[in-house]
């Protein structure tokens, strides 16, 4: 169930076909299995296949390694280690710590040892259980709590304060304090990690890659190799899913195989199995988060102090942005008065944890809902009128605790719009009545609202570049940096570049993202694929526009800033031809119909020296509200219904918007609910195949699921004021993490808040169940 | 030699591995790449294909099955049509399903959609009304990470609810002649016997002691797509008659242990419609349409489903060998972790369940993280007779809380006689449940966790067999057809 909002008056600028609900652009060979993804491309004829072998062990020094039986198993053409590698070692994307192939040292369970080139990809893994391998364990670092007691940091700490915690904490006269253990998740992509080189003329290389940054690929592809970036191209044209697990995780098999590639001189495709990209690929990270708050009788927070940990892994990967982005986000959307947040990046023995949608964002922000909970539960008061109460204010209670003035702040409005439309009070009166009546079944409500902040923290990732070429059949090739990885991002470049020229989409053909034709790009991530690649493209279209404007102006002698490229047609004044007509001439007359494009993100700052700035150009805003179900005698619960007002701008595509929210939220309720990530004593990963580790199924879609779009445009200047759409909805499941807590809230008569770390399984709710009630016998006996 | 149309084209295979997975054959051999993988394993739905086979019901009528060919050998596909995502369009005209899914933007990146356009191919060409129960049952074994699903669900009830004939029934006659022309005879090569008759069968144990017997393959085949063994050679028990009917007799139904277990669900549910809890929570469409109720009772895993409820029901196991044939209770088939009673030489030939009698009622429960297609934590069958209140029979089978599925003889001598509706009855259960088993943590549950649930599974099946409480809603999911006394909120 849901309805679209029609989208307020696109202007003139957006007529075309911007703000339309297209298709997605490959849905017709998607339906049919003509879409290919990589390993779905026609095979060289001498194709040869790679796997890995991995440690056995988390942590550990090599002592020796007899790969013999492994290099006489059946098909075996070539075994690497890493000794064999003529380049770079390291892979770490922004500081080193990532070996190719592990060298002595072993940091995790599953850690690529060695390499194995054999003729079918069966033998090639049958080959790699082959090796003896010893190794001197030592003893393995496995949770926040040891590495924080052996102040074991993959990076120095960050810390970021407003006015002075300590003398308002003191002064405040209701003083709470509670912790949170927050899981990770698995991306659990359905196209697991691959891919596969083709060896050029002497040194040069082609792969193909599943990776949300080809650039990056193609440069350590090079520093691997020991050759430079011009002798590689790399080309992805799309992914089958991504959700970050394929930002730096893609690379290692691309090296893999292009070092297999360029020593055997044989294609070379890797393809991890399903149980081993589970083990050996990062994660989002755990995180053990602390909050002490001071508040007044109302439950206004006067007082924040946030303590946030996260479980990195063994190496940096991109864990010091993530765990900022975590910082950044613990205020969600509210003021946090004087605050103290410092961010700690624990090293473990485990898979270096990774980027996964929200990027951090979304262990920071179920922060600020664990602190709303906490303070309605203390002062007695309903969570939404606490989280009404503590929302960023207009003129006051504005600055975040990185001291970013809240500009065009939405939540007011959109919340009090959900609240209508959700009928959250009548609910709530319901709720409580069923509750009193129902010894067995109790019943949950929570809205809450999302603020996430738009744009790479690492300020040089906000640029981005696109290549337009115009045939002389007037049909049009775009290509840009960004990956396409199921979100749409293709369809709505599409959509630019058509409602750019005036034309129908299918006169445009979105190319695969090739490092030849687009140089130097940013990951798709930090939901800025089409806020970047849009504006990049629009860019390119525009100064094609504008020669074509000049030449038709020349020609009737006219004014070029009048020429409208409107229903397949260019019109001046009273002159008007068809598009494949001005291209034609223009062809003619020597006009270049090709143009390069580029956009940076302005506005953006940030001193993390001070912890000071402006990190993101905007923020999106949304909010839900969930209604739950849960068994007091097991712990299991149902998602009986949940109601989505959410903020995308202007919308692009509206249908492919509502994809991303819906799609967003319940892989959002998977991470809070049903996946548990777990590893053994050892620090091997137990829950590593689908069978034991359970995103949602269809069944856990909610029967009355309400999705609209807030119909605002973006303030800022984005492409057609629209807004990133990639990961807020995610974080938007946060109600149902705060609905459970609320039905067993209930059995305490709303006066406790119960803990409940996420994942919350039913043996986790079952858990915070027994507390409640042994809460209550105790307080009618005492 | 085992034949098959694949699509249209008549295929005709002498030499191939018998461990060959049809999802390998597929897209190594056949370069036919629609068809993902997802998992290798069963779980995720990428590698979904349509077997259609004639119908035993009508014999003039094909049945369209969902199977994950990832956990399927080559040689199931014997007699049958295999149909995939490649075939489902009609030249330039895509399948309603296709088009459906196209309309309510059902796919995102596309993966794991071949999956659910075969499976969704599969709901449109079942006879019945399909509401969204229908829906979620016939896609609960396809994954997708992007969607959410809803815009999925949607594309199936509008197309489901609006059906034209497709190409495929326009030339259903012809595919059924072509079929028929294969036949479903017997197959002995070198790396396959696919038996025709118990006789047969026996023999090719005694030829080939080592090889494996398998049914539906999808347990067999994890070991070659996860544990990257090899079969040299496997007994097919698919196309043997006696394992492959289901007689209703006079005192209980008696179950081919070679039936798939979508064929018997639905007279397992006429004669026990309170299963259906645990029947739709038995792991997916795809996989119910290739699992046998024989497989999941020699499997003997501890966390296999059915054997709880063949234990609260006082099953029997048919045993045979070819030659001689004997039954077995089913709480003394079990022995072990994974160890039953079974000799090298003899196979399950079927399963006995008695019939319940008017004063008896069962409760079939599951818990697991996730409803569809999830392992048991714990899983606790309960049967009870009773007389003017009073308990005359109780028995309960358990799974996930020891090496075997396993019974609790106490609580039926403790409780015999007693007063059901009385607290002190639920009481003496609760504390012999409660020091009945130590179960292990593993990665679907704690210890605690298990011994506590099932404690309070025993207080959730005391109160909804008391008619005092039946006002009182005690479960959160709507249960399908189920009778008697569960409310539901």
């Amino acid at each position: 169930m849901r309805k679209l909002i029609t989208q307020p008056g696109f202007d003139n600028q957006t007529q075309g076909v911007a703000g339309k609900s297209h298709k997605h652009e490959s849905a017709q060979r998607q339906v049919g299995g003509l879409a290919r993804y990589v390993d779905d491309i026609p095979e060289a004829a001498n194709i040869h296949h790679g796997a890995v072998g991995v440690s056995p062990v988390a942590s550990g020094v090599i002592t020796s390694m007899d790969l013999e039986a492994v290099k006489a198993s059946e098909g075996v053409i070539d075994v690497i280690t890493v000794d064999d590698i003529p380049g770079h070692k390291d892979i770490g994307p922004v500081f080193s710590g990532d070996p190719l192939l592990a060298d002595s040292k072993i940091f995790y369970h599953s850690q690529p040892v060695f390499a194995v080139l054999a003729t079918s990809s069966t033998l090639a893994r049958k080959a790699a259980l082959k090796a003896t391998i010893e190794i001197t364990p030592d003893e393995a670092c496995l949770s926040v709590a040891q590495a924080k007691e052996a102040s074991d940091f993959v990076r120095p700490p960050h810390f970021m304060r407003h006015g002075d915690f300590q003398q308002s904490y003191n002064n405040s006269p209701v003083k709470i304090s509670g912790e949170l253990f927050i899981g990770g998740q698995e991306h659990m992509y359905l196209e697991g990690q691959i891919s596969m080189a083709i060896p050029e003329e002497e040194d040069r290389v082609t792969v193909h890659t599943s990776s949300q940054h080809p650039s990056e690929v193609q440069k350590l592809i090079a520093e691997v190799l020991d050759i430079k970036l011009h002798k590689v191209v790399v080309d992805m044209r799309r992914m089958g899913g991504g959700f970050g697990g394929k930002e730096t995780q893609a690379a290692q098999w691309a090296c893999l195989a292009s070092l297999l590639a360029t020593r055997n001189n044989v294609a070379v495709k890797i393809r991890l199995p399903r149980m081993l990209d589970m083990a050996a690929t990062g994660k989002r990270h755990p995180f053990e988060n602390r909050f002490s708050v001071g508040v007044d009788e109302q439950g206004l927070l006067q007082a924040t102090h946030i303590e946030i940990n996260g479980n990195c892994g063994h190496s940096p990967d991109l864990s010091d942005a993530i765990v900022d982005r975590a910082m950044f986000h613990a205020d969600n959307g509210y003021y946090l008065a004087d605050c103290y947040i410092e961010g700690h990046r624990c090293r473990t023995n485990q898979v270096s944890h990774t980027a996964y949608r929200g990027f951090g964002g979304p262990q920071g922000m179920i922060m600020g809902e664990a602190i709303m909970d906490a303070i309605a539960r203390k002062v007695g008061k309903d969570p939404l009128t606490i989280r009404k109460l503590n929302l960023y204010q207009k003129d006051s209670r504005n600055t975040t605790q990185y001291g970013m003035p809240v500009e065009h702040n939405l939540l007011d409005d959109l919340i009090q719009r959900l609240e209508n439309s959700s009928d959250y009070w009548a609910r709530r009166d319901q709720i409580r009545l069923f509750n009193e009546n129902s010894p067995i079944i109790k019943k949950g409500l929570a809205l809450t609202p999302i603020k996430f902040g738009i744009s790479f923290t690492a300020k040089h990732l906000n640029q981005a570049g696109a290549l337009l070429h115009i045939y002389t059949d007037g049909s049009i090739q775009i290509s840009h940096g960004g990956t396409e990885m199921g979100q749409g991002l293709h369809t709505k470049i599409g959509q630019i570049v058509a409602n750019e020229f005036g034309l129908p989409l299918s006169h445009i053909e979105v190319t695969s993202t090739r490092t030849d034709k687009v140089p130097n790009t940013s990951p798709t991530a930090a939901s800025s694929g089409t806020d970047l690649n849009g504006k990049a493209a629009q860019n390119a279209c525009i100064a094609i526009k504008e020669r074509l404007a000049a030449f038709l102006a020349e020609q009737v002698d006219g004014d070029p800033q009048f020429v409208k490229f409107t229903e397949q047609a260019v019109t001046l004044n009273e002159h008007k031809m068809t598009f494949v007509e001005l291209i034609q001439q223009a062809y003619m007359n020597r006009i270049s119909l090709s143009a390069s494009g580029f956009y940076k993100t302005p506005k953006i700052h940030y001193d993390r020296e001070t912890g000071k700035g402006r990190p993101f150009f905007y923020f999106a805003y949304g909010a839900s509200c969930s209604e739950v179900s849960i068994d007091t005698l097991t712990g299991e619960y149902k998602v009986n219904r949940v109601d989505i007002l959410h903020d995308v701008g202007k919308s692009i595509n509206p249908a492919i918007d509502i994809g991303q929210i819906e799609g967003g939220f319940i892989q959002g309720m998977g991470w809070l609910t049903s996946e548990e990530l777990l590893w053994d004593d050892s620090g091997k990963l137990i829950s590593n195949n689908p069978a034991t580790y359970k995103i949602p199924a269809i069944g856990d879609t909610p029967e009355i699921f309400n999705v609209d779009l807030y119909p605002r445009a973006n303030d800022e200047e984005s492409i057609y004021h629209s807004k990133a759409v990639g990961e807020p909805p995610f974080m938007l499941a946060n109600s149902v993490w705060c609905a459970l807590k609320d039905a067993i809230s209930s059995i305490t008569d709303y006066r406790t808040d119960p803990i409940l770390d996420t994942p919350a399984t039913p043996e986790k709710v079952y858990k915070a169940i027994e507390q409640a009630q042994a809460w209550k016998d105790n307080s009618y006996e005492s | 030699m085992v034949s098959f149309l694949l699509n249209t084209q008549m295929n005709h295979i002498q030499e191939e591995k018998a461990d060959l997975t049809l999802l390998e054959y597929l897209r190594e051999n056949k370069k036919l790449t629609g068809t993902k993988e997802g998992c290798a394993s069963g779980d995720c739905g990428a590698c979904t294909v349509v077997v259609a086979e004639i119908s035993k019901a009508t014999d003039h009528s094909l049945q369209y099955k969902a199977i994950n060919s990832c956990v399927t050998f080559l040689s199931a596909l014997h007699g049958k049509q295999l149909i995939t995502v490649e075939h489902l369009s009609d030249g330039n005209n895509l399948h309603p399903v296709q088009q459906s899914m196209v309309e309510e933007h059902g796919s995102q990146c596309g993966f794991c959609t071949p999956g659910f356009i075969m499976s969704m191919f599969a709901l449109y060409h079942q006879n019945s009304e399909i509401d969204r129960e229908a829906v979620i049952n016939g896609l609960s074994g396809n994954l997708c990470r992007c969607t959410g699903y809803r815009p999925i669900i949607d594309a199936a009830l509008n197309v489901c609810g609006n059906k034209i004939e497709d190409k495929f029934s326009r030339v259903e006659a012809q595919t059924i002649t072509t079929l028929k022309s294969i036949g479903r005879t017997s197959v002995d090569t070198d790396n396959l016997i696919i038996p025709t008759s118990r006789e047969a069968l026996s023999q090719a144990i005694q030829s080939h002691p080592t090889a494996k017997m398998f049914a539906g393959s999808t347990d067999l085949a994890l070991q070659v797509t996860q544990q990257l063994q090899t079969f040299d050679k496997l007994i097919s028990i698919s196309l043997v008659p006696e394992l492959t009917t289901i007689d209703t007799l006079e005192q209980g139904l008696l179950i081919g242990a070679a039936l798939p277990f979508n064929e018997i669900e639905p007279e397992l549910l006429k004669h026990f419609p309170d299963l259906s809890e645990l029947l739709w929570r038995f792991a997916a469409t795809p996989i119910r349409n290739q699992a046998t109720l024989g497989g999941n009772v020699a499997n003997a895993s501890p966390i296999g489903d059915m054997p709880p409820v063949l234990l609260a029901l006082n099953a029997v196991i048919h045993i045979d060998n070819g030659h001689t044939q004997r039954t077995v209770a089913a709480h003394e088939f079990f022995l072990g972790y994974r160890q039953t009673v079974l000799h090298q030489d003899e196979w399950v030939a079927a399963i006995f369940i008695p019939y319940l009698q008017p004063n008896q009622s069962i409760r079939a429960y599951k818990i697991s993280k996730r409803y569809e297609d999830d392992i048991s934590a714990v899983c606790a069958v309960f049967n009870i007779a009773l007389e003017d209140k009073k308990v005359i029979s109780l028995s309960a089978g358990f799974g996930g809380v020891a090496a075997i599925p396993a019974i609790v003889e106490e609580l039926n001598t403790s409780l015999l006689g007693k007063d059901w509706s009385s607290s002190l009855t639920f009481e003496i259960g609760k504390d012999i449940l409660f020091k009945a088993f130590t179960p292990l943590d593993d990665v679907r549950a704690t210890k605690e966790y298990r011994v506590t649930m099932l404690a309070n599974l025993w207080k959730r099946f005391w109160l909804e067999s008391n008619h005092q409480a039946n006002t009182i809603a005690t479960r959160v999911v709507h249960v399908p057809h189920s009778t008697g006394v569960t409310s539901h909120a």
